[in-house]
C-alpha cells in the first residue's frame, strides 16, 4: 500500500526558481512559468508549486487561507472551525483551468479572514502565533484538510503535475506579484499528493527546496520541543519551521539564522576575530541541532523579501542574478536568461552565504 | 622506543628502573643475538651448551629492578687494565669494544669494572665478554629492541631523558627509586643492590 | 580441613619443544602459577591458580604457552549450568558474597549489534572524509533556549561548557580500583586528544593536577579527596548517584589496596576499607539533589557545568527528568554492562537495564517535556567500538564515557579479578611490583591510537550518511534501523525496522 507524505517519508530531487522586483511593481506569473517551464527535465511531473506575493492588494490586511479539501466532509469541519476563530471575510473556490495532465484535483478553497478579537485576548497570544496554532491544529486535527498557505497578501499554488503545467491549471498568468518562487519536483514515490509539494508554507513563509537533507530527524526532533509538528514529514517543512522558530520566535537577525542553517566550519571559526569567534560558537553550541546537513538550495520567501541559500558544502547548485529592480535565483543560470537575457549581474552564491533580496524600505527580514 | 637509523656518535643505554618490570626478556635477547642462532630464541637457548651468559644483567631488589650493561665509561677502567690492549674505546662513538683476537683471558678489566658487567665468556674460550652495543648486527641492540616495557632506551650520552614529564623535585614514583647513572665517577645511587 | 569442590577454571599448556625454561613467565605470574623445579630443572605449572590474564602467554619469548577453558565437563543441564553449580561450592566453602570485576558477562541482548546504521544512495550524496572536512567537535553543557543578539553581537554568554574535540571521555575509575600510572597514561591521553578523563571516586592525585583543564572530578557518595582545591581544579564536577555496574550500592576498595599514595589522596588511614556509602547521606530526595548541585555551583562560581550520573535503571527517564529540573548540565547514564573494580556478582549480573533503551528513553522522554536542551546527555557501558559511538549519538548522547575499552588497550585482558589486586598488567593495582609493567609513554601512546583509530572510522560512517558535522547526527533516529527486535524494543529504541 503506497503511503503519503507524513505517512512515509519521501525523499526527492528538484527544480526551484525565485523572482523579486524590489520595488514592489507587480509582474504577471507567466514570467515565472517560463524560467521553471526550462528546467522541465528536473521534475519527473509528479509535483510542482509556486508562491506568489502581492497578488491580493484589495484584500491585504487580510490572511488568505488557501485549502485543499480531501472531501466535503472535510471542508465542513474546517469551515466550522474558520468561522469559531475568525471573521470570514469572503470565501470561494480557487478558479482554476482544465488541463489534460493535472488529474485528481482536490477540492481548493480560498477565504479571507482576520482573527476573531476576543479569542486572541483569551488566547493571551500574539497575532501570529495565533494563526500558527489554528494552522497546526487544522493540519493535524481535521482529516483531510490542508492548509496550503495563510499568509497576507500572497499565496501558494501547488498540485501534482509539471509546473508548467500547474501554473497553467491555476491560471497564474491572470495573477500580478513582485515575488514569485517556483518548484519542480522529482520525487522518488509515487502516490504525488498534493500537499506533498512545494512550496512549504507557515504564515507568510514560503520554502521552495532542492535537495535531501540527511539531518532531518535531529531537526525535527529539536522542532517538536517547541510545539512545530512536522506533519508532511518533509525536508521542507522542517526548514520552513527553522526559520519561523530562529526569526519570528527568537527574533535573531537573518545572517544569525543562517549561520545557524549553514553553519562556517570550527576551523573557519578559529582563525576568526575573538568577538566573531565567541558569536559563532555560541551559535553552533546554541542552535546545533539546527544545522542543516546535507544537499540543500532553498529560496526563503516573505512579505519582506526572498533569502537564497546553499549548504554549507555547496552540494546542490544555485545561481543568482541581478537587472535593475529584479533579483533573480534558480538552479540553473539557462532559468534565469530564459527570462532575462542580459542580465547586469550573475553569480554563484558560495555554500552557506545567502542571498538576500529585501523589498524597498524593508531593512530586515 | 624506536632503535632504527641510530646516529653510532657517543649513544648510550640507559634504564628506567620505574618501568622495568624484571622480566629478563632483555637478557634472553641478547643471549640470542650473541649465539650461533640469532634468529630462532628456541634453537638458541636448546642447542648451545653451555647456555650463553647474557651481557645485560637485570639487577633486583623487589620492587626495584633494571637492566645493566657495559657503561662504555668515559675514562674507562678495563680499558686501563687490560694487559693485551684487546679493551679499547673506539675515539668517534665512545663505545669500549673488547678485540677478541687479543684478548687472553686474565680477567684482569673483571676485577677492574666498577660496575661488574664484564664476564667470563661462556663458549668455555678464554676471552671477557660484555655489551658491545650490538655493533655487528648494525648497531640496533637487541635488549633494547625487545625490552617490553621501554625500561631500556637510547639516548645521547651524558643525557639521559626523565621518563615522562618534568616532576617536582623531591617527587618519587610510584616504585620509590630512583637511579641516575653518572658518565665518570664509581658512585651511583641505587646501584648498591646486587 | 574438608575436600575443596572447586576445581581449575584453566589448564595452562606448555609447548615443551619451544620452552626454554627461561622463567619469564615465573617472574611475571602475580599469581604464582609458574615455578621452577630445581630438582627437574624445568618450569613446571600450578592450573587451579590460573585467572586466564594471559600475561605470561604476551611475555613468553617462544611463544610456548597458551591456557585452555579447563575441558572438565558436568552432566549436560541447560538449568544447572557448570557456573551455577561452581557458585554454589564457593559459597558453601566461603560463607562469603561472590565478587568480581568488569562488567555484566552474561548473554543478555546487545542491543548495539541489532542496530543498523544509513548510507546515502542516490538521492543524497554520501561525504568523502578524506576530501571534505568532517567535524567531530562536541561541546558539552547547558544551552539556553535561544541566542540573545543585540545589534549583531553575543548579549548574553552562555553558560559553562566542556568542549570536546572528539565526542569520547574517559570514564570514571578511580585511583585504588586503578594504578596512578592507569590513570596518569588516561590523563595524559586526555589532554593530547582534547577531550575529558574522569577522577572517579578516588581523589584527584596531586601528580595529576597538571592535567585539570582535561579532568572532571567526581563527587561520590563517600567523598573521598573532595575538597576546595579538588573542585577548582577540574573543569566540570560529577556528583556520582550511581554506576552501571552496581546500581544501589557504592564503590568498594578493601583495605589492602589503600597504601600510603591512596590514603593521601583519598583522605582516608591506611589500610582502611573505603566503602561508599549506598546513597549520598545528604541526598534522599530530588530536592535535596538540586540543593547539593547548586553548592557546588556556588562553591565553582559557576563557571564548571556540573554533572550527575546515574545507572541505567527501570524509571531512567523520569529520573533524568527530575536531574535535569534540578540544575544538573550534564546528565551521564551508566548501562548495566559498565564495568568495576570489585562488585557482588548477583548485583553486577542482575540490577540495571542497557543503555541502549534507557538512553532512547531518556532522550525521548527530554524531548516530549521540551527540555532536551537543558542538558547534554553522555551514555557508557559498555562502548566497545566506534559503530557503538555513532549508534548512541544517533540514538540521543552527546557523547559517550568508555571506561573498559580503554582498559583493554592499555592492557586488561578482562580475567574479572581486579578485586584480587593482583592485576598482573599493573592497571587493578596498588602493589608496586606490578604497577610498574604499565608504562604511562606506552599506555597513552596505544589510548590515543585508540581513539584516533576511532574517530576515522566515525568520519567514515558519518560521511557515509551524508552528514559531514557530528550534531546533525545526535537524535537522528532515521539514521537508525533495527534488526532482529520485536516491535516493543523498536518502540523503546525509537526507531524503524530494518526494510521500512
Amino acid at each position: 500500500m503506497l503511503l503519503r507524505e507524513g505517512q512515509v517519508r519521501i525523499p526527492s530531487g528538484c527544480a526551484i526558481s525565485g523572482i523579486i522586483n524590489k520595488k514592489r511593481k507587480a509582474f504577471s506569473g507567466g514570467i515565472i512559468m517560463d524560467s521553471i517551464a526550462l528546467m522541465h527535465d528536473r521534475s519527473n511531473g509528479l509535483g510542482g508549486g509556486f508562491a506568489a506575493y502581492g497578488i491580493y492588494p484589495e484584500y491585504k490586511d487580510l490572511y488568505a487561507i488557501h485549502m485543499f479539501y480531501d472531501n466535503e466532509e472535510a471542508k465542513d469541519r474546517t469551515e466550522q472551525f474558520l468561522k469559531g476563530h475568525f471573521n470570514v471575510e469572503i470565501g470561494g473556490r480557487l478558479p482554476t483551468r482544465k488541463v489534460a495532465s493535472i488529474k485528481d484535483a482536490p477540492i481548493i478553497w480560498r477565504y479571507f479572514v482576520s482573527p476573531k478579537r476576543y479569542k486572541i485576548t483569551e488566547s493571551e497570544l500574539q497575532e501570529d502565533e495565533y494563526m500558527f496554532r489554528c494552522v497546526m491544529r487544522i493540519n493535524s486535527g481535521i482529516d483531510g484538510a490542508f492548509v496550503v498557505s495563510s499568509g497576507k497578501n500572497m499565496g501558494a499554488f501547488k498540485a501534482v503535475g509539471y509546473p508548467e503545467d500547474v501554473g497553467e491549471f491555476y491560471m497564474l498568468d491572470t495573477y500580478k506579484a513582485y515575488i514569485w518562487t517556483a518548484h519542480g519536483r522529482f520525487p522518488t514515490n509515487t502516490p504525488g499528493w498534493w500537499g506533498g509539494a512545494h512550496p512549504f508554507t507557515l504564515l507568510d513563509w514560503s520554502v521552495v527546496h532542492n535537495g535531501e537533507i540527511s539531518s532531518y530527524d535531529t531537526n525535527k526532533r529539536y522542532l517538536e520541543m517547541f510545539g512545530y509538528k512536522c506533519t508532511l514529514q518533509t525536508d521542507t517543512e522542517a526548514i520552513t519551521y527553522i526559520f519561523d522558530l530562529l526569526l519570528r520566535k527568537c527574533g535573531l537577525p537573518l545572517e544569525i539564522a543562517v549561520k545557524a542553517v549553514a553553519a562556517p566550519f570550527w576551523s573557519e571559526i578559529d582563525r576568526m576575530g575573538e568577538e566573531e569567534k565567541e558569536l559563532l560558537k555560541a551559535i553552533r553550541t546554541v542552535y546545533a541541532s539546527l544545522l542543516v546537513n546535507g544537499p540543500f538550495s532553498i529560496i526563503l520567501g516573505s512579505n519582506k523579501g526572498i533569502v537564497a541559500l546553499n549548504d554549507r558544502i555547496k552540494l546542490r547548485s544555485l545561481v543568482a542574478a541581478e537587472k535593475d529592480d529584479f533579483v533573480y535565483v534558480a538552479s540553473e543560470e539557462s532559468a534565469i536568461r530564459a527570462v532575462c537575457e542580459e542580465p547586469d549581474r550573475i553569480w554563484a552564491p558560495r555554500g552557506g552565504e545567502p542571498v538576500i533580496a529585501l523589498l524597498e524600505e524593508v531593512d530586515k527580514i | 622506543m624506536e632503535t632504527s637509523e641510530i646516529d653510532m656518535k657517543r649513544k648510550r643505554i640507559y634504564a628506567r628502573e620505574e618501568y622495568c618490570v624484571g622480566c629478563r626478556l632483555c637478557e634472553i635477547h641478547c643471549i640470542t643475538a650473541h649465539s650461533r642462532y640469532k634468529d630462532d630464541i628456541v634453537k638458541a637457548f636448546k642447542k648451545s651448551a653451555p647456555r650463553p651468559l647474557p651481557r645485560i644483567i637485570v639487577e633486583e631488589s623487589k620492587p626495584v629492578s633494571f637492566g645493566l650493561q657495559c657503561r662504555h665509561c668515559e675514562e674507562p677502567e678495563c680499558v686501563k687494565s687490560c694487559i693485551t690492549g684487546a679493551m679499547q674505546k673506539d675515539p668517534e662513538t665512545g663505545i669500549v669494544k673488547n678485540d677478541e683476537t687479543r684478548c687472553i683471558g686474565c680477567w684482569t678489566c673483571i676485577l677492574a669494572c666498577p660496575y661488574g658487567v664484564i664476564r667470563r665468556d661462556s663458549r668455555g674460550k678464554k676471552i671477557a665478554s660484555k655489551c658491545d652495543f650490538c655493533l655487528e648486527d648494525g648497531g640496533e641492540p637487541a635488549c633494547v629492541k625487545n625490552c617490553p616495557n621501554e625500561a631500556i632506551y637510547i639516548a645521547d650520552a651524558g643525557k639521559p631523558i626523565k621518563s615522562g614529564e618534568a616532576e617536582e623535585p623531591g617527587e618519587t614514583n610510584q616504585s620509590g627509586g630512583s637511579v641516575e647513572y653518572e658518565e665518570s665517577g664509581l658512585r651511583e645511587k641505587g646501584c648498591e643492590a646486587r | 580441613m574438608s575436600l575443596s569442590y572447586q576445581t581449575p577454571e584453566f589448564i595452562v599448556e606448555r609447548n615443551r619443544e619451544r620452552c626454554i625454561d627461561c622463567q619469564v613467565c615465573v617472574r611475571q605470574c602475580a599469581n604464582k602459577v609458574h615455578s621452577f623445579d630445581e630438582e627437574e630443572q624445568k618450569v613446571v605449572s600450578d592450573d587451579s591458580k590460573c585467572v586466564d590474564c594471559q600475561r605470561c602467554v604476551c611475555m613468553c619469548p617462544t611463544r610456548a604457552l597458551t591456557i585452555r577453558r579447563n575441558p572438565l565437563e558436568f552432566r549436560e543441564n541447560a538449568n544447572w549450568t557448570p557456573q551455577a553449580i561452581k557458585d554454589i561450592y564457593k559459597q558453601a566453602e566461603t560463607g562469603g558474597i561472590l565478587l568480581t570485576g568488569m562488567g555484566n558477562d552474561r548473554p543478555y541482548p546487545i542491543y548495539w549489534d541489532h542496530i543498523l546504521l544509513n548510507a546515502s544512495q542516490g538521492t543524497n550524496p554520501s561525504i568523502d572524509p578524506l576530501r571534505e572536512p568532517m567535524e567531530l567537535k562536541t561541546l558539552l553543557g547547558r544551552k539556553p533556549e535561544a541566542l540573545k543578539i543585540e545589534n549583531g553581537r553575543l548579549a548574553e554568554k552562555l553558560p559553562p561548557q566542556l568542549e570536546l574535540e572528539i565526542p569520547i571521555m574517559f570514564s570514571a575509575m578511580s585511583f585504588g580500583s586503578i594504578s596512578l600510572n592507569a590513570c596518569e597514561s588516561m590523563a595524559r591521553a586526555a589532554a593530547e586528544l582534547g577531550i575529558m578523563c574522569n577522577t572517579g571516586e578516588g581523589g584527584l592525585h596531586r601528580k595529576l593536577r597538571r592535567y585539570g583543564k582535561n579532568t572532571i572530578v567526581q563527587v561520590a557518595s563517600g567523598r573521598f579527596g573532595v575538597d576546595a582545591d579538588y573542585l577548582q581544579t577540574g573543569a566540570a564536577v560529577e556528583i556520582k548517584i550511581g554506576q552501571g555496574a552496581k546500581p544501589g550500592i557504592g564503590g568498594h576498595l578493601p583495605g589492602e589496596k589503600v597504601g600510603g599514595e591512596v590514603s593521601q589522596t583519598r583522605m582516608i588511614p591506611m589500610g582502611a576499607d573505603a566503602i561508599s556509602p549506598a546513597p549520598h547521606h545528604d541526598i534522599y530526595s530530588i530536592e535535596d539533589l538540586r540543593q547539593l548541585i547548586y553548592s557546588l555551583k556556588e562553591a565553582t562560581n559557576y563557571e564548571k557545568p556540573v554533572s550527575v550520573k546515574i545507572a541505567a535503571v527501570h524509571n531512567a527517564a523520569a529520573i533524568c527528568s527530575g536531574i535535569a529540573r534540578a540544575g544538573a548540565d550534564i546528565i551521564a547514564i551508566d548501562g548495566y554492562r559498565g564495568g568495576t573494580g570489585a562488585a557482588p556478582t548477583r548485583i553486577r549480573d542482575n540490577v540495571g537495564i542497557p543503555v541502549e533503551l534507557a538512553l532512547a528513553a531518556v532522550d525521548s522522554r527530554l524531548r516530549d517535556e521540551g527540555i532536551r536542551s537543558q542538558v547534554s546527555l553522555v551514555c557508557g557501558g559498555s562502548i566497545r567500538n566506534s559503530a557503538d559511538i555513532i549508534k548512541a549519538i544517533a540514538l540521543g548522547a552527546d557523547a559517550v564515557y568508555i571506561a573498559s575499552s580503554a582498559l583493554i588497550a592499555m592492557g586488561c585482558h578482562m580475567c574479572q579479578k581486579c578485586y584480587t589486586g593482583k592485576c598482573n598488567w599493573g592497571i587493578a593495582t596498588q602493589d608496586p611490583d606490578l604497577t610498574k609493567r604499565l608504562n604511562p609513554d606506552i599506555a597513552a601512546k596505544r589510548l590515543v591510537n585508540l581513539l584516533s583509530a576511532w574517530s576515522h572510522e566515525m568520519k567514515e560512517m558519518l560521511g557515509g550518511m551524508g552528514i559531514n558535522a557530528i550534531e546533525s547526527l545526535r537524535g537522528n533516529r532515521l539514521m537508525l534501523r533495527g534488526i532482529g527486535l520485536n516491535g516493543r524494543e523498536l518502540d523503546v529504541l525509537g526507531i524503524k525496522a530494518a526494510g521500512e
